[in-house]
């Protein structure tokens, strides 16, 4: 059993507190991930676990056991960098079985474990090159290979694909993924990449400046996003985010925007408001659609707008068009084709508004 | 002829040009060593040598009977132990020394740490021969003079600056990933700096070695102050047997520079792809 648990975990530099008293329960075998822009102390908070950190305030543990105090060999847990850092003196073969021969197991053992997991990450027949000699997916491999053979309780990843080209990245996202389920064991992975979060992880916490904004699966980011910073994080393009005012207009609360145009709040928000509340309001791309092309949500506020740009995707087309004077995304799931300066009329689907407390940031 | 080829032939006569003005005295000092003392006194000066012979070296390791100016053999073999223990003891502390010093410099903060690095580093900008009259009393007060003791510790301060200054370069080079990774991996912070550190900057470590041991192995200043006799004079103090009252054996000299010269050329070959990777690291690894 390996849950890992934080409580009013804080991390100091000099006087800038990094991570700020987070608490943070994680489940046995679960696949979290930590999400944020740089600097949002998820690296930090990882590091305080793996124990390359001093923890300045809080507990940490994993399984019962408090690690505050423990060396990172006396934790049981593996780190995947960023940048490998597979020894680049020794071999392969040697890379993997290194912590085991600091462990002192019996060469027949070691063997045996490394062959295993160089099996696990396909990576036999490089045991005998150095890492220089190998690309960097196989480098990548490695360094997973290196952590699995001690079978760790916790697998700790931080940023393990950001050196990789788009396409691997890819590939080896799905890999880490299937390891996952090969070994089951707890991880807890650090990335900036939303993409990377949302396709991973069983649970996401979003980190902003060393505290945490959301914890949740990805569909709960995604459909519920408790702030404005997670609306605009996750998701890709990210959601449309336009400042307003709450107005009364024909008897309704109303969003008046700063140049002047005045959307219907919906109606399951109109209680939640008051007049000359400060709000931002967003919506995603795909809720806001362009009218002549079939798609046509329920309920709908309509306006007209020429196209800046669109970027044809295949499946779908992005058109960037303007929301009075600020420019928003929208999304068309039929292949037409669209120009620049084509007028086009819009639907916005009010349902699928979300509306942001613009002093709190958080949801209403 | 093109402009490229212009650069080139450029290039070329100014690098033969280098050559030769570095060369020339190393040369004349090698030819001189096999020369009579008849032809390298002879003016005007004979430029192509006439006859050759090893007399110079027989006189210097055998105390053949017949050295060229007829003086009593000096006694090589003693300054050769002399300078062998001195350089070797002196470059092993001064490397195991200025790694650690330099090791910490590269992975710990603490408070002060640049000024430190740079008063370590300034104690290299005296000129050690102004050192030699006070490092001569404190000596003669505490009985080191004439010893190996007292020489060695002189050349251990000179080295473990420069080592530290190399070192550190070369530990910082390393990832910090790399002994982190070993942590987790399961080793002590020594554990990791023995499997993992220290392998991957023995470039390093041996450019030091080398620089430290040349420094030590030519040094002549203040040996030649710290020295007396064979108990503790070098192979560089030695090379002033040769002169007497009036007159200069330059042959019997040069041959015991010649002498000098080998086994640090023969250092310098055997580790000079280290000593090229060491000083080039920086350049070539991104």
């Amino acid at each position: 059993m390996a849950q890992v648990s934080l409580k009013g975990v804080s991390k100091f530099y000099g006087k800038v507190q990094a991570v700020k008293k987070i608490d943070l329960e994680i489940i046995d075998k679960e696949f979290l991930v930590l999400v944020g822009p740089s600097g949002c102390g998820k690296s930090s908070s990882l590091r305080m676990i793996a124990g390359l950190e001093e923890i300045d305030e809080g507990v940490i543990k994993i399984g019962d056991k408090e690690m505050n105090n423990l060396e990172p060999r006396e934790r049981n847990v593996s780190m995947v960098f960023q940048n490998y850092a597979l020894y680049p003196h020794m071999t392969v073969e040697e890379n993997l079985g290194f912590s085991l021969k600091i462990a002192g197991l019996a060469k027949k053992e070691i063997e045996k474990r490394v062959h295993e997991a160089a099996g696990i990450l396909d990576i036999s027949e490089f045991l005998q090159r150095k890492p220089s000699q190998l690309s960097g997916g196989q480098r990548q491999r490695v360094a997973m290979g290196r952590a699995i053979v001690r079978r760790p309780d916790v697998f700790l990843f931080d940023e393990p694909l950001s050196n990789l080209d788009a396409k691997l990245r890819n590939q080896m996202r799905t890999e880490i993924k299937r390891l996952h389920q090969k070994v089951s064991t707890t991880i807890v992975y650090v990335t900036h990449d939303q993409v990377e979060a949302m396709t991973l992880a069983d649970r996401i916490v979003i980190m902003k400046d060393g505290i945490i904004e959301q914890i949740g699966t990805p569909l709960d980011l995604f459909e519920r996003p408790a702030t404005k910073f997670v609306a605009t994080f996750i998701g890709s393009p990210s959601m449309n985010m336009i400042k307003a005012s709450i107005i009364k207009h024909n008897d309704q609360l109303s969003m008046k925007t700063n140049d002047g145009i005045i959307v219907p709040v919906p109606k399951d928000k109109q209680n939640s408001l008051r007049e000359g509340q400060n709000i931002s309001f967003g919506f995603r791309a795909e809720d806001i659609v362009p009218l002549k092309f079939g798609q046509k949500p329920s309920s709908t506020w309509e306006m007209q707008s020429s196209v800046n740009l669109a970027e044809p995707l295949g499946t779908e087309t992005l058109i960037f068009t303007n929301f009075g004077e600020i420019e928003i995304v929208s999304r068309m799931f039929t292949p037409e084709q669209v120009k620049s300066n084509d007028i086009l009329n819009f639907a916005l689907n009010l349902d699928r508004t979300y509306l942001f407390d613009e002093n709190s940031g958080l949801a209403i | 002829m093109n402009k490229k080829q212009i650069n080139n032939i450029l290039i070329w006569f100014s690098a033969i040009v280098l050559i030769i003005l570095i060369m020339t005295p190393g040369l004349w000092v090698v030819l001189t060593a096999f020369r009579p003392q008849v032809d390298v006194m002879a003016k005007p000066a004979v430029w192509i040598p006439r006859n050759l012979n090893l007399i110079q070296f027989e006189t210097m390791l055998f105390g053949g009977s017949e050295g060229s100016m007829g003086r009593s053999p000096i006694p090589v073999l003693s300054y050769l132990r002399n300078s062998l223990i001195i350089s070797f003891t002196s470059t092993f502390i001064a490397v195991l020394v200025g790694t650690i010093g330099g090791y910490g410099f590269a992975r710990h903060n603490f408070k002060h740490k640049n000024k430190y690095f740079l008063l370590i580093m300034l104690t290299r900008t005296i000129p050690g021969i102004s050192l030699s009259l006070p490092i001569f009393i404190i000596f003669s007060k505490i009985g080191l003079i004439d010893t190996h003791i007292g020489i060695i510790l002189v050349f251990v301060a000179l080295n473990i600056p420069f080592t530290i200054w190399l070192t550190d370069g070369f530990f910082r080079q390393i990832p910090r990933a790399m002994s982190e990774v070993a942590m987790t991996d399961g080793c002590t912070k020594l554990q990791a700096f023995w499997h993992i550190e220290l392998p991957l900057s023995r470039s390093g470590i041996a450019s030091a070695g080398i620089f430290a041991f040349l420094i030590s192995w030519n040094e002549y200043a203040l040996v030649s102050n710290l020295a007396r006799s064979t108990d503790s004079k070098t192979l560089t103090v030695g090379l002033m047997d040769f002169t007497a009252q009036f007159t200069i054996n330059w042959p019997g000299m040069c041959a015991l520079a010649v002498f000098i010269i080998i086994p640090a050329l023969i250092l310098t070959f055997m580790v000079q792809k280290h000593l090229v990777t060491g000083l080039t690291f920086g350049g070539v690894k991104g």
